[in-house]
């Protein structure tokens, strides 16, 4: 039996056909999946289907005009080759996800958001302008806000299922340099972590927090907050980039290695190495800035043969920082040991229709999978739901459909969308039939 | 430099085409599809330094001798001339699917080999005729010795090397160089139902080395590197335990 898995290493039965010719190939196909770096089972075929399109060869850039930033490439170009080809030449994606190996077509899929979500909103939502698509009953259909919006809309953080893309067409920005200039400090709890967070989103672009998820007590939510700005050609000096050499961690690492005190070791020797006391600021390599995790192919092995999930989920601001807080000790409480926690501030909701950020708090949260995962996601749920927050489906393996409707007053508005151009439901994932109930 | 290339639509040749366009050097495709080499062209175009680079293709189907001459004339129009000649189009089959299909495996000898070898002797007419040039023909590892999984399409790869390393024997001395592409197992679409052996490549790795070859002449490659080492071992076997052994 074949089997695929999202970036949390959990297979399931599935298999991958890749094609160059991904409007041909796309005729009939259940699903398509890029590069598979959604951590759950977005990417994966339900069960009866197994064999979901792979778009990652149709890589080709079809249009660019250097005037405009207008780009037109096939939706299984990567942001790694994109980033390649348009940061030497100062241009580059108007919105990054954490790691450059993401197609175009899983970007609008998601819908992603990146460390400037404050300022430049969702990939999708915010900069694309125009998809090609095939539709479940066979058509390929120009869509843009002009051309059947409806589809398009719900095509933004629709998960792929809506229509396979075979091509998109965005704005890229200009920069001016290949580098980045930064800031990072240590921040002491989270009440100080939540107001540094508002306050760097006026001023800068990009920011993103680091959390030590597992501080307790008045130490909770302590932290790194990193920010920056694309720097100036003065400030670059000229320097040119190179691109990082990757490493590949070769192997599942062994249970005896991932404990508490391991991650806890991990913490402290970013926190120490990397931020002293007081803020520390200067000339960055874009990829260090944007990609850090990127230096270690298949980091996911770190996690053990089980594999790992990542707890992704934003709460509004209306909810206050105490829901955060709350939420870190409902993580606690139900035993949560996250091996990485992110926080960030998210700016004004998109117009995807079930595009995941909303102005308010974002936390992800990484954990390796053991038998109390379910109870310890339930629980996070319920919270979120609570609040008036929602998950991240890109991002997520063990949500419970009625939870998922709970926090989701959108899903409704979507469904019948989808049901418009998809009235038979022929396409699916193993996630739309975990949360959506669709057909297995 | 200006180049021609056949099978530059997907795989390796893909690769290899971008290495080029992105350095400045102009690339006319040649291929079965009108819309696929629209495509591919659009694509180098924007890689070229400029944003707007040289975009040029013509039709040409390796099944189809009578094809040749009109594109390679085409090309030379368009380029004015021709420095190097790339092919990189070849067909694929596992041995089962070749030995339970006659018709199947009677059009990959003849692409392969035959016509490969036509088109390369078109392609030397036309380098010659302008006092010399380059030609680079992607061959395999697979014609390097005789294996059970690859019965067929290594006997198509082996003429052709054959034949390379004739030409290059040949006409060396008269302006004409000629390289023979050994590639091992290469993720690409081409292989892409197949299960990847421990040493599978890129197409990105190949284009490099086979770009290295191109500007220094070197008449025969093995890549990516590695598996210069493995067919060492490979062509060192002795007959009996080669016919033990499934790879
Ligand atoms: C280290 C890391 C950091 C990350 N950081 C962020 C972040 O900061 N912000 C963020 O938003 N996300 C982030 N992500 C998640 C990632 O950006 C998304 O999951 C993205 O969708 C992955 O793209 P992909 O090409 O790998 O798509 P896949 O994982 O292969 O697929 C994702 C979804 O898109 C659909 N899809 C893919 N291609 C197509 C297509 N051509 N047509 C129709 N549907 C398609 C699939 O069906 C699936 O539902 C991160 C992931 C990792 C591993
Ligand atoms: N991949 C490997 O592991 C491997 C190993 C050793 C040797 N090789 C050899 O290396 C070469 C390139 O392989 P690849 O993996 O890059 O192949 P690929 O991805 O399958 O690409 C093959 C290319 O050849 C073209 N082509 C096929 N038949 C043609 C025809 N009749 N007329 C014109 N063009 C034709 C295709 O054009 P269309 O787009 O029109 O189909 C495509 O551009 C081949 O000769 C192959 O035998 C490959």
């Amino acid at each position: 039996m074949t089997t695929l898995s999202g970036w949390g290493n959990v297979p399931a039965r599935g298999r991958e056909r890749l094609s160059e010719r991904i409007e041909r190939a796309s005729a009939g196909a259940v699903l398509s999946r890029g590069l598979g770096r959604s951590y759950g089972d977005s990417s994966l075929p339900p069960s009866s289907e197994p064999i979901v399109l792979g778009t990652r060869l149709a890589d080709r850039v079809l249009d660019f005009d250097p005037e405009t930033g207008a780009l037109r490439a096939e939706a299984g170009l990567s942001l790694l080759e994109l980033n390649r080809l348009m940061i030497p030449r100062r241009w580059f994606t108007p919105v990054t996800p954490g790691t450059q190996f993401v197609t175009l077509g899983g970007m609008v899929a998601a819908d992603v958001h990146g460390k400037g979500h404050h300022r430049a909103g969702c990939f999708a939502s915010q900069h694309v302008r125009a998809l090609r698509m095939r539709v479940a009953d066979g058509r390929v259909l120009e869509v843009s806000r002009d051309q059947h919006p409806d589809l398009l809309l719900a095509t933004f953080g629709g998960m792929g299922l809506t229509g396979h893309i075979l091509e998109v067409e965005f704005t890229m920005r200009r920069v001016a340099s290949p580098w980045i200039w930064s800031e990072s400090r240590r921040v002491d709890d989270l009440d100080e972590f939540i107001a540094r967070l508002k306050e760097t989103s006026v001023e800068w672009p990009y920011q993103v927090g680091i959390v030590d998820g597992l501080a307790r007590g008045e130490q909770l939510g302590r932290g790194i907050l990193d920010y920056g700005r694309w720097a100036t050609a003065e400030e670059a000096g000229g320097r040119p980039v190179r691109f990082k050499r990757r490493v590949t961690v070769p192997f599942s690492m062994p249970a005896a290695l991932r404990q508490r005190w391991s991650v806890g070791l991990f913490y402290s020797l970013l926190v120490r190495k990397h931020v002293p006391r007081h803020k520390r600021h200067g000339l960055r390599h874009f990829e260090d800035f944007f990609y850090p995790l990127d230096t270690f192919r298949r980091w996911n092995r770190l996690y053990g043969p089980r594999g790992f999930t990542q707890y992704q989920c934003v709460l509004p601001n209306a909810a206050g920082v105490s829901a955060v807080r709350r939420l870190l000790e409902v993580m606690a409480r139900e035993g949560g040991v996250p091996y990485l926690a992110i926080m960030k501030d998210c700016g004004p909701e998109g117009e995807g229709m079930l595009s995941f950020p909303m102005a308010g708090t974002s936390l992800a949260l990484d954990f390796p999978i053991t038998d109390d995962t379910q109870r310890l996601v339930d629980r996070l749920n319920e919270l979120v739901i609570r609040e008036g927050g929602r998950i991240y489906l890109a991002k997520d393996m063990f949500t419970r459909p009625e939870h998922f409707a709970a926090m989701e007053p959108r899903l409704a508005a979507w469904s019948a969308v989808r049901e418009r151009w998809d009235p038979e439901g022929a396409l699916r994932s193993a996630q739309s039939v975990r949360v959506l109930g669709d057909a297995p | 430099m200006n180049i021609v290339m056949l099978g530059a639509t997907r795989g390796m040749g893909r690769a290899l085409a971008r290495l080029l366009a992105e350095r400045g050097d102009r690339v006319f495709l040649l291929g079965r599809d009108a819309e696929e080499l629209e495509r591919s062209a659009a694509d180098l175009a924007v890689r070229a330094p400029n944003f707007k680079g040289f975009r040029g293709h013509a039709p040409c189907d390796l099944s189809d001798t009578q094809s040749f001459a009109p594109a390679l004339r085409a090309a030379e129009e368009a380029l004015g001339r021709v420095d190097v000649v790339v092919v990189t189009a070849g067909l694929f089959a596992t041995q089962e699917q070749l030995e339970a299909d006659i018709d199947r495996t009677e059009l990959l000898l003849r692409v392969n080999f035959t016509n490969t070898v036509v088109f390369c002797e078109h392609a030397r007419a036309t380098l010659m005729a302008r006092g010399g040039g380059t030609l680079c023909v992607f061959s395999s590892v697979a014609g390097d010795r005789g294996r059970k999984p690859v019965a067929l399409y290594g006997a198509s790869k082996a003429g052709l090397s054959h034949y390379l390393e004739s030409l290059d024997h040949r006409f060396r001395d008269q302006g004409l160089v000629t390289i023979c592409v050994k590639p091992g197992f290469v993720n690409t679409g081409m292989t892409a139902g197949l299960k990847p052996p421990p040493f599978a490549g890129e197409p990105e790795k190949v284009a490099r080395d086979v770009l290295k070859a191109i500007d220094a002449g070197t008449p025969m490659i093995y890549t990516p590197s590695i598996w210069r080492l493995i067919m060492l071992v490979i062509l060192h076997l002795p007959r009996a335990v080669m016919r033990r052994v499934g790879f």
